[in-house]
């Protein structure tokens, strides 16, 4: 079977799972058992969670710079696209469902709604990203920083999207709509890294001089992959706020940017799969400590899951002091490492596994191995 | 074909270079040597752009190049085995051989390269497959020079390609620079290791302190009652 008939007969079953899926939570559900609304919340929030882990990696995992501030850029997908929803929306998807119904109405309203997220987040990526990553070094992390809390700032004194009081926005979004464009982020993310732009995004994290010296523009493929990964933030936004339908800016608190990079840290900077892995674990463990029953600190009653805070630190303690390059590391969780399991040409080191030993006697067979050889 | 005239290079308010002029004509190797924190590396990156020089020009075949962006050398011919070798540690062999011929289209072309690095350095065909920061030093170094003629330059850049590796790869380091220049390749080699260096070159040029304090042909510097003493050690 060519590819192309295999990647549309996957993305066709895919589609049909998701519906699947989608029809099992709505309310009646199918055959009767439908998913209640809380699991299908948890579910909903992971897909968002695993679009904003997956695209953060681009840029923090594959490309080694340091932004800290997705949450800015979700908010800008999330309030651009609500802003034209809420004035602009009721009004398009009347007059388009006059002509073609209303469900191809909504979808071709809400297709806008995330092009203007995505596009909004990518130019402000594009102007936080190009005075920031011209240097190298951690400017970024302290610009991104500042930018996602000078958004939320801003964004809670503009009345027009609520301001302070919130913001109600239709619900457009669901289950297909955020699994789906879950996938197409996995997908888009994997393409790239596999590219040729993709090596040289590994190389800028491998050795940023040595890159530039091989006659990579740097700077330009650091912008490139920044504004990517902020526009599929915006996306992330985009889906959250319709599926919310209601924006407060406590949404996107410094907090929020933080969880996502503890998905990353946790699963592996550098690997897609790992991000996955990060955005399930961190989106449900909440939801787990939310279960224990609450317990008594110093005469007042806490939940656990308002430790989660604490958790979350001790849970990247532990990391750091345990496994530093995340559980999955560089590598991607599937079957092929078993197969690729490295083996080793015969009397080869890494580098530093025998520290002090010259090269020159490490390469050749010493005395003693020799001597052992004869004896066996 | 690289010509420094009177450059001078700072680090904020700290001078690193004063005034040094020098040139490589094709087909020479030229070294310069110096003790550790003498500005070898410095000299180096003014040349291939990451430094912008206070003072003085740098032409490459009659082109201004002081100050221009680094990557766009490559284009030009200019290549570079950075200090510390800048291996890209979690790639394979062959892919940061790939890296190195980036600028480049030919599949074919590339192909050719890549056998020719591996003739070159038997050690990476062995290892064509391991990440970069699986290999030894002298492997790495092999593989910083290999990927550096990857993208087939006419200027090649070398910084302190001996470095901390033993005699015996220190050795197959320069037969590898000597197969380098007869294939038509002009190198500039920076080094502390002054003994190899002035055997394996044409012309030499003596740094200390930032500024070049001798030069000549390498055989007559390495006779130089001066140079014996400050840099062989006899
Ligand atoms: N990034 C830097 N900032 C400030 N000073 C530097 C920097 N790099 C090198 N220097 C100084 O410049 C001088 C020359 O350094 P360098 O060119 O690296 O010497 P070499 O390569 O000959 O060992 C040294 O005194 C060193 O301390
Ligand atoms: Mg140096």
């Amino acid at each position: 079977m060519p590819t192309f008939v295999k990647r549309i007969v996957g993305a066709v079953v895919i589609i049909l799972l998701l519906y699947f899926v989608y029809m099992m939570m709505s309310e009646e559900g199918l055959f009767g058992f439908g998913i209640g609304a809380y699991p299908a919340d948890v579910l909903m929030l992971i897909f968002v969670n695993i679009i904003l882990a997956v695209s953060l990696n681009l840029i923090n995992g594959f490309t080694g710079q340091f932004s800290i501030g997705h949450a800015g850029f979700m908010a800008i997908g999330a309030y651009t696209s609500a802003y034209t929803t809420v004035y602009h929306g009721q009004h398009l998807e009347r007059w388009l469902a006059a002509s073609i119904g209303e469900t191809p109405a909504i979808a071709i309203v809400f297709l806008i709604a995330i092009l203007v997220g995505a596009l909004a987040a990518a130019t402000m990526g594009l102007i936080v990203g190009i005075p920031s990553l011209r240097l190298r070094g951690d400017y970024l992390a302290i610009v991104t920083l500042g930018f996602a809390e000078i958004i939320r700032i801003v964004i809670l004194n503009i009345d027009v999207v609520g301001g302070a009081t919130g913001f109600s926005v239709p619900g457009y979004s669901n289950f297909i709509w955020v699994g789906g464009f879950a996938i197409i982020t996995i997908i888009v993310i994997r393409n790239i890294v596999r590219s040729d732009m993709g090596r040289a995004l590994i190389s800028i994290r491998e050795d940023e001089l040595a890159s530039e010296a091989m006659g990579i523009n740097t700077t330009r493929y650091k912008v490139i992959a920044f504004v990517i990964s902020s526009s599929f933030a915006g996306v992330a936004g985009v889906l959250f706020a319709h599926y919310k339908k209601f924006l407060h800016t406590n949404d996107f608190q410094f907090i929020r940017s933080f969880e996502v990079i503890i998905m990353i840290v946790l699963g592996g900077m550098g690997s897609i799969t790992g991000s996955i892995l990060g955005a399930i674990v961190i989106t449900v463990l909440p939801e787990l400590l939310r279960q224990l029953p609450t317990i008594n600190l110093f005469g007042s009653t806490v939940n656990f899951a308002d430790l989660r805070l604490v958790i979350y630190a001790l849970l990247l303690i532990g990391i750091i002091l345990t496994r530093p390059q995340g559980v999955l590391g560089h590598h991607e969780f599937g079957l092929n490492w078993l197969k690729r399991a490295q083996k080793r040409p015969e009397g080869d080191e890494p580098i530093g596994a025998s520290k002090g030993v010259p090269i020159a006697e490490r390469d050749a067979p010493t005395a003693d191995s020799a001597k052992e050889a004869k004896n066996q | 074909m690289l010509v420094l005239e009177n450059v001078s290079v700072n680090y904020g308010a700290i001078e690193a270079l004063t005034s040094i002029s020098m040139r490589v004509e094709k087909g020479e190797v030229v070294t310069l040597i110096g003790a550790n924190g003498a500005g070898k590396t410095t000299t180096l990156r003014t040349i291939t752009g990451l430094l912008e020089p206070r003072e003085g020009r740098v032409t490459f075949e009659g082109e201004e190049i002081g100050g221009k962006p680094t990557h766009k050398l490559v284009a030009r011919g200019i290549s570079m085995s950075p200090e510390g070798r800048g291996v890209f540690a979690n790639l394979t062999v062959r892919e940061n051989l790939q890296m190195g011929a980036y600028l480049k289209k030919n599949k074919r072309e590339i192909a050719k390269d890549m056998e020719r690095a591996f003739t070159m350095f038997p050690r990476l065909k062995e290892r064509e497959s391991q990440k970069a920061g699986t290999l030894s030093g002298g492997e790495q170094q092999m593989l910083a020079i290999g990927r550096a003629l990857m993208s087939r330059p006419r200027l090649l850049l070398l910084d302190e390609p001996s470095l901390g590796l033993a005699p015996l790869v220190v050795h197959t380091i320069f037969e590898a620079i000597d197969e380098i220049r007869s294939e038509g390749t002009t190198i500039l080699l920076v080094e502390q290791n002054a003994h190899a260096a002035l055997k394996h070159s044409d012309r030499a040029y003596v740094l200390e302190t930032g500024q070049i304090v001798m030069e000549g042909p390498s055989k007559d510097l390495a006779a130089d009652p001066r140079i014996k003493e400050a840099y062989l050690g006899e």
